[in-house]
């Protein structure tokens, strides 16, 4: 040791050099161990005592299913410990010829189209079973079979008249009570503060029970238990750090924080209505688009909450309210285009932290915004409006939920 | 009720939605419904064109795309399904100091996996390497003695369907050994009929389908009967009356590929459409006599259909007069066996399916065809 400090205070230039010598060494040598303990596992194979004659474990997941003048087409994600053989296909109890592209074992991760000449009846239900080399099966039921939407200009239109009726239309009409509320005394602010917190509320556990039923859909290799946590943490302190470069947000700013949470749960929730009308999972009356409007129309309210003490301009009314119901339209377009349960998921719990941001955020809010402090959270009103909230959301919901 | 595209659904429980749908429907329908109802008569139309114009090549056309794609690789497999039809095991034969036919059968027990549909492998166990196992053929009287050993990895009998001590009847304590073990059964060909023998050990359910069963055929001795002597002598394997019969064995079976306790795949002699994909060869003019069992397990009944024709069933094959004359279907539930004889003499040549008359079956692999022809080169 004496003799390296030595060196150093003789010539700092070529300590350093040696030094970072040394760790790229010390980097190296790790990397080289795992190469030959890689090697000697290829080579050697002494795990091949724990092979107890049992087939390999297999798993296939059942990514899109599209219904077209030509049959069936299933995308399936092989899962197993080795590639997978598809060797027969079954629908409804019948061998039925198909073709798969790319042909030949699926290796673990990787997907395959299965395409069924298959003449599927309009509005009924079918059952896909896929049977591997092995005789595994694996089972995939179409709810209700409809064939999937033409992508033209006038099928994306419509979509996204529907994402517009069922997100940005209630947003929109939600802020036309700006006017009415801002009149409000500190009571009636507090109200509209909790109500908007009550409603996140409730959009938060609803994002995260659908982003868990969702992950569970999902192929194995994606985890999808553990992508909801973190992609909801990261978003969550993400959001939060960005919030908090200028101090806590409030006026514009919350509004828009509110507006970007709002609208990552819309583009969740188009993803996943698309996908339903893809598949034909869901069928939609004119009742449940209704039910969605009445759902989303307090969330135009808690958007415009924090804007109660400000003028803010009419274009940032339009703002806000494009960048909270506009992602439904977006949702909607990429749910029927291209679904897969992992990225609904994924974007759900991405809203979801989002949520819990501006749940955090508009709450201090309403702490600070008249020096009470924590009393502020616990005043009659704010408990009114908080039950009112989940309240009001839990009541519209149940006229949207099948 | 209104109609909204691909979005009008009734069966997901949205008739409510359906119900002021009538009167609500102004507020999203503007936009979509020509489009999307356009789309749904185009889908139809064109649905419809599809079906009707492509037929695929081959005899599984006849159901269109709906057969198992592939082959089986019968060289793996060690037996063919063609030559499960007509290969009888008729033993080694010797005469007992009384003159009486001594009859001996070698049979193993043997694990293998056999390929039961193109790519759909199966750990079978099986009698002789394959499934269904020999089909064994003696006369009625002769002494028989069944040499069984068992080289699988679980214990196994032969059980045979026949008239026996309770010494030789394969039943555990009597004649079931383990792996590595010997047993010979021994007892007289009696009574005359279409038999089949098959593994007892348990669970019976398991040992069964995994494939330890197969036909025990005992032909009629015509000296027993006397006033029916010609029909027994078209029934006994070997005299000139039996030569112009076309006689083929027939195991109706299943397999539960993932013991969900439901046959994946369905069949007759092991291999899922063998016989669609490879008609039987029938010249019209000769009878036909089919030696049928069911060995269907999870399933109660089996049965077979003839198409275009009819014909005479011997329940059991234990008489000589059918027990059923002039019908198209048969059924067996599990065990039960028997002849069908039938001819073509009268019929233009042509392709005749065959198949059970639950469509479940058939379009899970049991299904055939019968190519009658003038005459096989």
């Amino acid at each position: 040791m004496n003799e390296v400090s030595r060196i150093a205070a003789a010539d700092p230039v070529v300590h350093r050099a040696r030094k970072s010598r040394a760790a790229l060494l010390w980097l190296i040598l790790p990397m080289a161990a795992l190469g030959l303990a890689i090697v000697w596992l290829v080579a050697a194979n002494p795990l091949s005592r724990f092979g107890n004659g049992a087939p390999p474990v297999e798993t296939l997941t059942f990514e899109r299913t599209i219904l077209s003048d030509d049959g069936i087409r299933v995308l399936v994600r092989a899962g197993g410990s080795q590639p997978m053989t598809i060797a027969q296909v079954q629908v409804d109890d019948a061998y039925w010829q198909f073709t798969q592209d790319p042909p030949g074992p699926i290796s673990r991760g990787s997907t395959a189209w299965i395409h069924l000449p298959f003449p599927w009846v309009l509005g009924e239900a079918h059952a896909i079973n896929i049977v591997t080399n092995t005789g595994a099966t694996f089972e995939h039921q179409i709810a209700v079979a409809v064939p999937k939407p033409a992508h033209n200009a006038t099928s994306l239109l419509s979509q996204a008249l529907l994402g517009v009726l069922v997100g940005l239309v209630p947003v929109a009409i939600g802020m036309t009570f700006y006017p009415a509320l801002r009149g409000v005394g500190r009571d009636g602010m507090d109200f509209l503060l909790s109500l908007t917190v009550g409603l996140l509320a409730f959009l938060l556990v609803d994002a995260t029970q659908e982003a868990f039923e969702l992950a569970g859909e999902a192929a194995a290799i994606f985890q999808g238990q553990a992508m909801v946590w973190l992609a909801a943490a990261a978003s969550f302190l993400l959001l939060m750090a960005v919030g908090r470069r200028q101090g806590a947000p409030s006026g514009l700013a919350l509004a828009t924080f509110i507006a970007l949470g709002i609208g990552l749960h819309n583009l969740g929730e188009g993803l996943a209505i698309g996908a339903a009308f893809a598949t034909g999972a869901a069928g939609l009356g004119s009742f449940l688009v209704l039910g969605f409007m009445a759902h989303n129309i307090t969330e135009g309210i808690g958007i415009s909450a924090p804007l109660l003490k400000k003028r803010p301009a009419l274009w940032a009314f339009a703002a806000l309210a494009l960048l909270a119901g506009g992602p439904a339209v977006v949702g909607l377009w990429i749910g029927s285009l291209a679904y897969a349960p992992q990225w609904s998921a994924l974007a759900l719990s991405v809203g979801a932290g989002a949520i819990l941001q501006v749940m955090v955020e508009v709450a201090a809010y309403l702490m600070r915004s008249d020096g009470r402090g924590t009393t502020a959270l616990l005043a009659p009103a704010t408990v009114a409006g908080l039950t009112t909230g989940v309240a009001f959301m839990y009541g519209t919901a149940m006229l949207v939920k099948v | 009720m209104t109609k909204w595209g691909p979005f009008e659904i009734t069966r997901r429980g949205l008739l409510w939605g359906g119900v002021t749908a009538a009167g609500g429907s102004v507020i999203a329908a503007s936009g979509s419904s020509v489009a999307q109802s356009d789309h749904l008569a185009d889908h139809l139309a064109d649905h419809s064109a599809h079906t009707a114009a492509s037929p695929l090549p081959g005899h599984g056309s006849a159901h269109g795309a709906m057969i198992t794609v592939g082959e089986v690789d019968e060289t793996r497999n060690g037996f063919e399904t063609a030559k499960l039809l007509t290969e009888w095991d008729t033993g080694t034969v010797s005469r007992l100091p009384d003159g009486r036919v001594l009859r001996t059968f070698e049979v193993e027990g043997v694990d293998k996996e056999i390929e039961i549909a193109p790519g759909i492998m199966f750990p079978a166990w099986t009698y002789n390497g394959r499934v269904p196992g020999p089909s064994l053929r003696a006369t009625e009287g002769d002494r028989l003695r069944i040499v069984f050993r068992n080289l699988g990895s679980h214990p196994h009998s032969m059980h045979f369907h026949g008239i026996h001590a309770a010494r030789m009847d394969g039943v555990p304590g009597a004649g079931l050994i383990d792996p590595g073990d010997e047993f010979v059964y021994e007892f007289d060909a009696r009574p005359f009929g279409c038999h089949l023998y098959h593994c007892h050990a348990l669970p019976l359910k398991r040992h069964i389908q995994k494939g330890m069963y197969g036909l025990f055929v005992i032909d009629p001795d015509p000296e027993r009967h006397p006033e029916l002597t010609d029909i027994a002598r078209s029934r006994l394997l070997g005299a000139p009356e039996n030569a112009e019969w076309q006689e083929f064995a027939m195991v109706m079976n299943g397999f539960d590929t993932n013991f969900d306790n439901e046959n994946e795949v369905y069949a007759v002699n092991t291999v899922a459409h063998a016989y669609m994909k490879r008609p039987i060869r029938i010249v019209r003019d000769r009878p036909v006599r089919i030696y049928l069992a069911n060995v269907v397990e999870f399933d109660p009944i089996n049965s077979f259909h003839l198409h275009g024709n009819f014909f005479d069933y011997f329940d059991q094959g234990t008489t000589l007069t059918p027990t059923l004359k002039t019908v198209d279907l048969i059924t067996q539930c599990q065990a039960q066996r028997g002849i069908i004889e039938f001819s073509f003499k009268d019929h233009e040549p042509g392709l005749y399916m065959f198949h059970p008359h639950q469509s479940e079956f058939t379009e899970l692999g049991w299904s055939g065809m019968f190519d009658v022809v003038e005459a096989i080169a």
